[in-house]
């Protein structure tokens, strides 16, 4: 008796793994690294991971790097990819710092700056990738060299925004009710986020709304899944792979300038690698590079992960700029032979 | 008159013409005379070849003509090994810039500390070529075994690669101050030519022979054209891709040893940087399918020294090095746009319009 009531439970939550869908699946493994590596981090390396400032710093710091690896995840989908999100942001950070600073405009015309370079580019790398066929890698890297050196031609050195009203833009902080801890001192503070983690939060949901909800949502993981089957059930392959490269591209724009608003200044080195964070993000959230499988909620743990582990990394003395590549490198690898070996097992199924 | 002249012939000369585009090294020859055409007009003096003395008292060829050879080496080299990844895993591998950072490292690091000897120096090399075969075949594995994606794969050596190479000599900048070793880089005494010329030529030659007396190219364009059919011609195509990148891995620490003896030294986040866009660039110039397959590898190399040509010339004109990114993506732009098969197609069917058209002007 004993013995069957052991054995019965197991197949069935075997079977109950086997039979998750690929989305749920990583999505669960990411959510559980990032829990175990958050708790691990509050074990071993004391209390400072336990007050809510920490958390909400990681939020700050990497506002805009869940915009761009929302973006990312958005091409990922339909099994594109777009390497020019970091330089993007570059290009988009010292536009606006020459428009506020140079040329006297203002918040909002900055604004509008960013978002017009991110049509340019959604235009131009959507066509060349929905309409001709070229491989997304191949027109994106062209985009993030293009995009390196606008850089340099818009101006070549780094300088700070003296602008008022972006100054103001820059210091707002948002206060979370309830939250807060005592500082060395004693004295109470609460803990705040900044305006571009709203922003953050808000196109997470947004995009989850429209990858779970909509039509064209669904047409993402259709085309990602199998184009040529979707093309047969009636999708426009074409108009999808361009639609969701021009939300890649607007939207990095916004993310790139949220990144403007956290550091405040232009520079040709600014957001270098980003790219790279963004799809590690991505992968490790649970996106799949060939496609049809992926989740923001995923993308947002990723990043959260990938965070968090830099932040342990430096914590343990690893203080060396090198560390956290190595890192990050490391850790796309791993997820990326999980995601192939997932792979593996859904064709032996 | 000359028109007239054009339109007698009209259709066939046309139909040549469009026979033409479609030829492999059409578009590494109209791109070449195009930058020849533009350097003679604006400034012909970017042809001169003076012999001067260096510094040393020894004869050295100068001139825009003998730089771009010089500079064009290590982008020759990369273009070897670049053109047969391409071939077999229809991607790129764009972690060269940050391997080579990496073979540069570990030959320092062997160099760095006591007498530098000619033993020493083939020892450092030796030793940079396994280290660089071992992170073509970690790109390898991760392509032909766990099958991802070659550029998303090497994406995490591009990331890692400089930060690895920086680990290896602990972030120094050590400074090799043996002649011997700026010999590989720029001129050995008494010869007119650097280097690098010599060394890019041997890689050449080697691989020419290679693929004439050999079966990898016949084998790694099976592979790209199509995996599994060559499987079951008994061909193993997760092993032919390794061997690839194993191969590209070997050019990287050749490349890697000109780079370094070139300055004596390293730094690691500007050697070869974006090197890896040119080296891919080189490839599609050459008229050579980016998503694998058939190539020409003398195309290919005649693209690495296109690029040379190219940056030489933007150099000449002062575009700033930082800014040349932006001018060679316009032009991948332009050669993917024009490569792609969609939009010969459309062109294809223009120029037919366009005969059409003529033949029946003629007609009338």
């Amino acid at each position: 008796m004993a013995k069957t009531v052991t054995a019965t439970p197991k197949p069935s939550l075997a079977k109950r793994i086997s039979n998750l869908s690929d989305t749920n699946l990583l999505l669960i493994i990411t959510i559980a690294v990032f829990f175990i590596m958050y708790i691990c981090a509050i074990v071993f390396l004391g209390s400072g991971f336990l007050k809510p400032q920490t958390f909400f710093n990681i939020l700050n710091e990497n506002a805009a790097l869940i915009i761009l690896s929302c973006a990312m995840s958005l091409v990922m989908i339909t099994g594109g990819i777009d390497i020019s999100v970091g330089a993007m942001t570059a290009l988009v950070c010292m536009s606006c710092a020459v428009h506020l600073d140079y040329k006297g405009g203002s918040v909002f015309t900055a604004l509008l700056i960013a978002l017009g370079i991110g049509v340019a580019y959604g235009l131009i790398q959507g066509y060349l990738v929905a309409y001709l066929n070229i491989q997304p890698f191949i027109v994106s890297l062209a985009g993030m060299f293009f995009a390196k050196g606008a850089t340099t031609i818009v101006n070549a050195t780094q300088f700070n925004v003296a602008n008022e009203e972006f100054q103001a833009l820059k210091a707002t902080r948002i206060y979370v009710p309830g939250m807060g801890s005592n500082n060395k001192l004693g004295v109470y503070v609460p803990a705040y986020v900044e305006i571009g983690v709203i922003v953050a939060l808000a196109i997470v949901i947004l995009l989850f709304v429209f990858l779970r909800w909509t039509k064209m949502g669904r047409n993402f993981y259709a085309v990602g899944g199998n184009a040529a089957n979707a093309s047969l059930l009636g999708v426009n392959v074409k108009l999808t792979k361009f639609t969701a490269h021009m939300m890649c591209s607007v939207i990095s724009s916004i993310g790139g300038f949220v990144y403007f608003m956290h550091v405040g200044s232009g520079s040709p080195s600014h957001a270098s690698g980003a790219e790279m964070n963004a799809i590690a993000s991505s992968i490790i959230g649970g996106t799949m590079l060939t496609g049809g499988v992926g989740n923001i909620i995923g993308t947002l743990f990723g990043v959260l992960s990938l965070s968090t582990i830099k932040n342990i990394v430096s914590a343990l003395g690893f203080d060396e700029a090198w560390w956290t590549n190595i890192t990050v490198a490391a850790m796309l690898c791993l997820f990326l032979v999980i995601q192939s070996v997932v792979l593996k097992r859904k064709s032996k199924k | 008159m000359a028109q007239n002249g054009n339109q007698k012939k009209g259709g066939s000369f046309l139909e040549k013409l469009v026979a033409l585009t479609r030829k492999q090294f059409f578009i590494p020859i109209a791109a070449l005379t195009i930058l020849v055409l533009f350097n003679l007009i604006m400034d012909p003096s970017f042809f001169a070849i003076t012999l001067g003395t260096n510094s040393n008292g020894d004869p050295v060829l100068s001139g825009y003509l003998i730089t771009i050879l010089n500079n064009a080496s290590e982008l020759v080299i990369l273009a070897i090994g670049m053109t047969l990844v391409t071939s077999a895993s229809g991607g790129q591998d764009i972690s060269v810039g940050s391997a080579i950072a990496i073979a540069g490292s570990v030959m320092l690091r062997i160099l760095v500390g006591g007498p530098v000897n000619p033993g020493k120096i083939i020892l450092a090399f030796l030793v940079a070529c396994v280290v660089a075969m071992i992170f073509g075949a970690f790109n390898g594995v991760l392509v032909a075994y766990f099958k991802i994606q070659p550029m998303v794969a090497t994406l995490i050596l591009f990331t890692a690669g400089r930060s690895i190479a920086a680990w290896i000599n602990n972030n120094e900048l050590p400074i090799i101050s043996e002649p011997l070793f700026g010999y590989f880089g720029n001129f050995i005494p008494g010869v007119a030519l650097p280097t690098p010329v010599f060394i890019a030529i041997i890689c050449v030659i080697i691989i020419m022979l290679v693929l004439k007396f050999t079966t990898l190219g016949l084998y790694t364009q099976a592979v790209g054209i199509n995996p599994s059919s060559s499987r079951l011609n008994g061909i193993d195509p997760a092993k032919v891709k390794l061997i690839t990148y194993i191969i590209l891995g070997l050019c990287v620490a050749i490349a890697g040893f000109i780079k370094v003896s070139r300055f004596s030294t390293i730094n690691y986040s500007v050697i070869a940087k974006d090197i890896e866009m040119d080296a891919i660039l080189a490839v599609a110039l050459g008229g050579n399918s980016l998503g694998g397959g058939k190539f020409n590898m003398a195309s290919s190399i005649m693209g690495a020294y296109i690029i040379q040509f190219l940056t030489t010339t933007l150099f000449k004109f002062n575009v700033v090095s930082t800014a040349l990114p932006a001018y060679k993506a316009v032009v991948v732009i332009v050669l993917v746009v024009l490569s792609a098969p969609v939009v010969r197609e459309k062109l294809d069917s223009f120029w037919k319009k366009l005969s059409t058209k003529k033949s029946v002007k003629e007609a009338a």
